[in-house]
């Protein structure tokens, strides 16, 4: 059980670090692009620690390589709402906004868990995830607050994901919805905006069932290890 | 996009006990987006242990066209510089 959340924990962190990277060079400024490629590379970070901790050694997944660049689409578990396509930079940061202030808490609670290894992973990681989350919810409000035109459109990012939020907070995680509730409400307010409107949720990431949008993120996060297996700088 | 941003100046302390310095600027739309920039701009690489930012607008620069008046005088000034007297080797950060 411990291995799975180390796996969802690490899928989250893989995919949507790698969704941040797209934005490489395309970003709408040098500080945002350096600011979101960072992002993704906490995230990177966060998954080799979690996937080397649900790698098992003795199978055919015996480290974060393989789990990461050997496996396919309905073998990962993570969230639905890390796999979404970036969309305009306002959808970008909706994504990231609801993600980080789900994960903040989530990596809290890891923290002071049973599990050691788990704990120092999360501890770790907690510190990146605080900024992450500030990041996101300061261009929210400057984009809420900002232009009719800026406000449009984070409205519609955050429209766009909200389907996926109800996903977060499966199973043993539904504690966790009052505070997440509060913390966004708390942003949007700041924001200007309006908490989008109820809509039917969309799951199935965990149990491996994703949207069209994972395979082709992993034809390219995986091409290169598929075409030269075990190949090494 | 930039265009309608303010800049910014980034100072980093590398370490406790130093002082800040200068390493470039930053756009930024307020003062806690231009320490988030300067963050992730110049901090990324554990360059620094804390960081100031200043509005570029506030800053008062020397007229270059005055730089004769301004810096010359001190050339021909070499007794300014301590390097007339012996100090001791134990004396350091001198």
């Amino acid at each position: 059980m411990q291995n799975d959340l180390a796996l969802c924990l690490g899928d989250d962190a893989l995919i949507l670090g790698h969704r941040l990277s797209e934005w490489c060079g395309h970003a709408p400024t040098l500080e945002v692009d350096l600011a979101l490629t960072n992002i993704g590379l906490d995230l990177l970070g966060q998954a080799q620690f979690f996937l080397a901790a649900a790698a098992d050694g003795a199978s055919e997944w015996r480290d974060a390589d393989a789990l990461a660049y050997r496996r396919t689409e309905d073998e990962f578990r993570n969230c639905l709402l890390a796999e979404q396509p970036n969309g305009d930079f306002a959808r970008t940061i909706a994504r990231q906004f609801l993600f980080s202030a789900w994960q903040e808490p989530v990596l809290r609670e890891l923290a002071g868990g049973a599990d050691q290894a788990l704990a120092a992973i999360a501890a770790k990681s907690g510190k990146e995830v605080a900024y992450h989350a500030s990041f996101a919810a300061g261009w929210v409000i400057r984009l809420g607050d900002g232009t009719a035109e800026s406000h449009r459109r984070m409205a519609e990012g955050l429209d766009w994901c909200w389907r996926f939020t109800d996903e977060l907070f499966e199973d043993e995680r539904a504690g966790l919805r009052a505070e997440w509730d509060a913390r966004v409400d708390g942003v949007l307010a700041q924001a200007g905006l309006a908490r989008p409107k109820p809509v039917r949720g969309i799951g199935g990431g965990r149990h491996g069932r994703h949207s069209e949008h994972l395979g082709h993120l992993l034809a390219e996060m995986q091409y290169l290890p598929r075409a030269y297996p075990d190949a090494v700088w | 996009m930039n265009d309608g941003l303010p800049l910014w100046e980034v100072f980093v302390r590398a370490r406790n006990g130093l002082s800040h310095r200068h390493v470039g600027s930053v756009h930024a739309a307020d003062p806690k987006m231009a320490v988030e920039a300067a963050r992730d701009v110049y901090t990324r690489r554990l360059e620094g242990v804390s960081l100031w930012v200043v509005p570029s607008a506030a800053i008062t620069a020397s007229d270059p066209g005055e730089s004769a008046a301004l810096f010359e005088p001190a050339a021909d000034k070499v007794y300014r510089h301590p390097t007339f007297y012996v100090v001791p080797d134990n004396v350091k950060h001198i």
